[in-house]
């Protein structure tokens, strides 16, 4: 196996070792720390689809965590908990609107993208705040967690946490064959040179948008775990300040790797329990090192274990 | 509906469309010439609020305040751009985005520290809360009269420093050609310093209107900065004019919209479904707007031609 595949499989076996560890140690917290970890690490391994490969800069990501979130939400507001309608419904409420905002965004390109994609994300915001049916401002508590019948029981913490993990690594995995199939080729060639992509007779649109809509619809099923997380959904699910975040995790872990969402969400969330424990004003720290981790560590954690344009 | 309330809600329209016209000109004006995307001009947009009530309180006298507020801004951008803005130049715009964004959390916690979280409140003084008597039963406050006033000649002012002086011409040249402008032995370093300057004192100047009319608050920038990257998108990025046209319709867009949307539709479908939908479709609007110039023009209504 590749070096970066190795990083991957030792990863998931760490959170995986992570519930019997907590379960010794008595700290039920890092039980629920660690599956909030993976649920961004979800999140931003679909951002890197696009980002890291296809080199589509969406500052809109946290719309499909909001949408995921509200299909779970909403559904259960009407008492339909079943769980396999609620995360179908985020995965495909999410994959119809990323075709919407994909198929105008990506019109456009450099700039004009991140603005639209910010743009876009902050109108679902305030369209989140002024519905008032699902709690507007305030947001709504989730009745109860997504009921699989029988078969899986969400309230019980480690066995979410599993759930959780299984749903991280069939989406590394998923990611990772769709990068190096065909499709991923030409998704990526567009990204490094559009005009001659478009010279082999690629038309990089169409690949662009499937891509698009293939990564909102996985940003959609981290959304659905993340209401069930915190049983509760607000529209700051989609605040823009949570797309930077997310941005963030796949910067920081290293842009285009498969590592690097996993790292750079548990880096950045277990430096901000950290630090807010340490002082209320924990932002003042965290902006400066966002900042500094742009300018100097360009190719993120991954890159400090990974080769230069090798793996992947 | 009467005509006085149109015109009032046209009026506030115009005073919104201008005040995210200052906020857009700097920021076109820097991602122009610079190719540089600023996220935290909203932060500077904060900074001169806060400074200027800060030094109202201080000096006791409105003026004063403004014209320390302005001063600050303009002190700050630049120190900002010295520091941290200056390597990002030659970075692409994902590293652009995500530095400025480390300093918005950085602004934000900052004015937090210094003057906690909760909101404070900037007092006009007498001579500027009265309203003024336009036409017969149409009162207007002075104040917002007196924003648009300012709008307008700054307007002006930007459009005959950019297409009637030197300095003009030197920013319309980095805006086309960087190189070739350094080459012909422009500094063009200072240049960008005082170009970032005037963008983050338009941005105080923004701020500091806009705090006797809204609360002062931590975080206060990025609610306006989002409405003026829809303003730059619709106008067109890197052109002035384009921003003051985009600025002007959604300034309009945004007012009328949620003034009248509700009414409007409440005459069309049943009153409870107007109540609830109004006002949703309402704030959704100048996003829409902006989908729907992309469609057909993903360039921007200026975009493309010289600032």
């Amino acid at each position: 196996m590749k070096r970066g595949t190795w990083v991957v499989v030792l990863l998931l076996l760490l959170l995986a070792a992570v519930p019997p560890l907590a379960a010794i140690f008595n700290e039920p917290f890092y039980l629920d720390l660690f599956r909030r970890i993976m649920i961004f690490a979800i999140a931003a391994a679909s951002l890197n689809l696009i980002l890291g490969y296809g080199g589509m800069v969406s500052f809109g990501h946290a719309a499909y965590l909001g949408i995921g979130g509200y299909a779970v939400g909403i559904l259960s507001h009407y008492g339909i908990d079943n769980g396999v309608l609620q995360w179908l419904l985020a995965i495909g409420a999410s994959a119809l609107v990323a075709c919407v905002i994909g198929a105008i965004s990506i019109r456009t390109s450099g700039i004009y993208f991140i603005m639209i994609t910010l743009a876009f994300t902050q109108m679902l915001y305030y369209l989140g705040v002024s519905i008032e049916e699902f709690g507007g401002d305030d947001g709504m508590r989730l009745t109860m967690k997504s009921q699989f019948g029988g078969l899986l029981d969400l309230n019980n913490a480690t066995l979410f946490y599993y759930v959780v993990l299984a749903i991280l690594a069939l989406v590394a995995l998923l990611i990772h064959r769709l990068v190096h199939s065909r499709f991923g080729m030409v998704i990526r060639a567009a990204r490094s040179n559009e005009v001659r992509t478009h010279a082999i007779g690629f038309s990089p649109y169409g690949y662009r948008l499937v891509a698009f809509v293939i990564s909102g619809a996985i940003c959609g099923l981290a959304g659905a775990l993340f209401a069930n997380q915190t049983g509760f959904l607000t529209p700051d699910f989609m605040h823009w300040t949570r797309s930077g975040e997310i941005m963030f995790m796949v910067i920081l872990g290293g842009i285009g790797t498969t590592a690097g969402p996993v790292l750079g969400a548990a880096v950045l969330l277990l430096l901000e329990d950290r630090l807010s424990a340490l002082t209320a004003h924990w932002q003042i720290i965290l902006g400066p090192f966002l900042i500094l981790v742009v300018l100097f560590a360009r190719r993120g954690l991954a890159g400090l274990f990974l080769r230069e344009g090798r793996d992947g | 509906m009467n005509a006085i309330l149109i015109i009032e809600q046209a009026l506030n329209g115009l005073q919104l469309g201008v005040m995210l016209f200052l906020m857009a000109a700097g920021l076109t004006l820097v991602f122009g010439i610079m190719n540089l995307v600023n996220l935290a001009h909203g932060s500077l947009y904060m900074v001169g609020a806060y400074l200027a009530t800060y030094f109202a309180q201080l000096t006791g006298s409105y003026l004063l305040g403004a014209l320390l507020g302005l001063g600050g801004t303009l002190v700050v951008g630049m120190v900002v751009e010295l520091i941290a803005l200056r390597t990002l130049y030659e970075r692409d715009h994902l590293d652009q985005v995500l530095a400025t964004f480390g300093l918005i959390l950085f602004f934000n916690e900052l004015v937090a520290i210094l003057w906690g979280r909760n909101a404070i409140y900037s007092n006009l003084p007498e001579y500027l809360t009265g309203h003024v008597e336009l036409a017969a039963n149409l009162f207007y406050p002075l104040y917002r009269l007196l924003i648009i006033g300012i709008g307008l000649l700054v307007a002006a002012l930007l459009w005959y420093i950019v297409t009637q002086t030197r300095i003009g011409m030197l920013v319309r040249a980095g805006a086309s050609n960087r190189t070739m402008v350094a080459a012909l032995g422009i500094n063009i370093r200072l240049l960008y310093t005082l170009v970032f300057g005037l963008g983050a004192a338009l941005a105080g100047l923004a701020g500091l209107l806009s705090g006797p009319l809204f609360a002062v608050q931590s975080g206060m920038g990025e609610q306006i900065l989002i409405q003026v990257f829809v303003v730059i998108v619709i106008g067109g990025i890197g052109s002035v004019r384009g921003a003051f046209a985009g600025a002007v319709i959604v300034g309009m867009v945004d007012t009328l919209g949620r003034a009248f949307l509700k009414p409007t539709l409440a005459t069309i479908i049943s009153p409870a479904a107007a109540d609830s939908a109004g006002p949703a479709l309402a704030s959704m609007l100048i996003y829409l707007l902006m989908a729907a110039v992309l469609a057909f023009r993903p360039q921007g209504l200026f975009g493309g031609r010289s600032p």
